[in-house]
């Protein structure tokens, strides 16, 4: 399939959904306090743009300093793991115990004792989005071929220009798989924390600006907030995709095109 | 002069595999010689044993004195995420040659072996006979005096198989390498050795130690000679007795 059919056939699809939701909405005259149309939601959008914009760079703002500390503490975590089976033995299921709790149960927690709002943000989406980038990284690190540590063995390599050399590009792949889904994970995080977080902390983030529409029944804004969350998930997760492809484009084969 | 010998060695795997029983073998300097068995008889396992790869179990091995080494391994075995010369190049690299200088001499190994011009190609870019002389450029890019291959062109048709013995034939002949190699093939090896031994399984030994006398140039019409056929001869008989 062309690259161009690929991008134009979902918003094909997503035209044709607005369109039909449209003319649904002004058949059946539904009120907007029930059911927007997608133009009542572009007018809520234009109209509270400077409010919504500002939330938006809240949520950003968390989303990326989560997204950064995920990189940096899962990669580094990993890294630490991959000196000693020991250390990732003793530590590694407590890696498991954060992620398997929901973070909406320990949220109000955090935000109880972390008084700096942000950084109790910070926290919440950290610990959803670290654990791709700390499981895949560690699993990179150890898939490295045996015959190419043979050879690094008989090279007289030092155990850090195997690390350099052999385990980091090796674990590469990997490692940018898990910052994929930690992008997406980030924001989940940093929304469900807005959520939690209510009006306890100073922020007003998008989360926040849909549950103070949901009280005031502005339906059209919830929309226009919805929405602006999907277009930055969709940004960021392109964004990563940019990244992943332009590393391991001349060598990878999850990124390098077949010639038939 | 003796570079390396197995005196009584044994290896016997951590599953109680028993490898290798006994075995007494010496490398001569400038010698090249085969090992010659079937499948599982435990010629990887000598080979990693010369190269310190394994620990012998029982017996040691013996060096005159530090060698250089170069080894093929049974795949390519090439970084996917560095180019060709980025390939060749590594283990001076890792013996902390400067940059300009591993260039040239990675550049230097990739002409010997007829690769001059794919320098910049990645791995994926290659056919298997060509990933294989840039397995063979990197064993020689530091300059080694013993070099092991183990099958090297086992994967290989029997085309290009040909014509890397005969390019490495070249090479050995031209630079007073020691060469170690592992085969399966009874015509490969009395194609390029001086010395064939040949090993028997469960457990893995060497039971035939047979020298083949120098018969002229080893080229295309050697292949056809008397003294090849004759070769060829009394090692198949020898490997049959052994797989008896
Ligand atoms: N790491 C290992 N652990 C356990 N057993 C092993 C290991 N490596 C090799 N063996 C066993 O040792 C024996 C010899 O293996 P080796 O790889 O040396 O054979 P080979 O002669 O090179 O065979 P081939 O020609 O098929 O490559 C085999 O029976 C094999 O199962
Ligand atoms: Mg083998």
């Amino acid at each position: 399939m062309s690259r161009a059919a690929r991008f134009l056939l979902p918003t094909l699809v997503g035209l044709l959904f607005l369109l039909g939701w449209e003319i649904l909405v002004r058949a059946n005259d539904i009120p907007p306090y029930l059911l927007p149309g997608p133009m009542a939601i572009a007018r809520a959008m234009v109209e509270d743009w400077p409010n919504l914009w500002a939330s938006l760079l809240v949520t950003l703002g968390v989303t990326f300093a989560a997204l950064a500390a995920a990189v940096i503490g899962g990669g580094g975590l990993a890294l630490i793991f991959a000196q000693s089976r020991w250390i990732e033995a003793s530590l590694f299921p407590y890696a498991i115990i954060l992620q398997v709790t929901p973070i909406i149960a320990i949220a109000p927690l955090i935000l109880i004792y972390v008084r700096d709002g942000f950084l109790a943000l910070l926290i919440c989406a950290w610990i959803v989005a670290f654990f791709p980038v700390l499981s895949n990284t560690t699993l990179g690190l150890r898939a490295a071929d045996h015959g190419l540590l043979d050879l690094m063995r008989l090279a007289g390599a030092r155990r850090w220009q195997i690390l350099w050399y052999l385990r980091l590009p090796a674990a590469m792949p990997y490692f940018l798989a898990g910052v994929r889904i930690a992008g997406g994970l980030s924001l989940i995080g940093a929304v469900v924390a807005e959520f939690t977080a209510g009006t306890a902390t100073a922020g007003s983030g998008l989360a926040y600006r849909i549950l103070e529409s949901g009280y005031r029944l502005d339906i059209p804004k919830m929309y226009a907030a919805l929405a602006l969350l999907s277009v930055a998930g969709i940004a960021i997760y392109a964004a990563l995709a940019l990244v992943s492809w332009l590393v391991l484009r001349r060598w990878h084969e999850s990124e390098v095109r077949q010639e038939l | 002069m003796t570079l390396v010998a197995l005196r009584g060695v044994g290896k016997t795997f951590s599953n109680g595999t028993e490898a290798l029983r006994g075995v007494d073998l010496a490398l001569g300097a400038g010698e090249f010689v085969s090992l010659l068995g079937p499948s599982g008889c435990g010629k990887s396992t000598a080979l990693r044993l010369i190269a310190g790869l394994a620990e012998p179990s029982a017996g040691r091995v013996e060096w005159a004195r530090r060698e250089r080494l170069g080894f093929v391994f049974q795949e390519p075995t090439l970084m996917p995420w560095r180019t060709v010369l980025g390939n060749v190049r590594l283990p001076l690299q890792v013996a902390g040659i400067g940059k300009s200088e591993a260039a040239a001499r990675a550049e230097a190994a990739l002409a010997q072996v007829g690769l001059a011009g794919f320098e910049a190609s990645y791995p994926r870019q290659l056919s298997g006979g060509m990933k294989m002389r840039v397995a063979i450029a990197r064993a020689l890019v530091t300059g080694p005096n013993l070099l092991l291959l183990d099958e090297p062109f086992a994967a290989l048709d029997e085309i290009t198989r040909l014509r890397l013995n005969e390019d490495l034939l070249g090479l050995w002949a031209s630079s007073g390498l020691t060469v170690a190699f592992v085969t399966h093939s009874v015509y490969e090896s009395v194609f390029l050795s001086t010395r064939i031994l040949v090993m028997a399984p469960r457990p893995g030994r060497i039971v035939a130690d047979i020298a083949l006398p120098e018969a002229g140039p080893r080229d295309e019409a050697y292949r056809t000679s008397a003294p090849y056929n004759e070769a060829c001869r009394t090692v198949s008989a020898a490997l049959k007795a052994a797989m008896s």
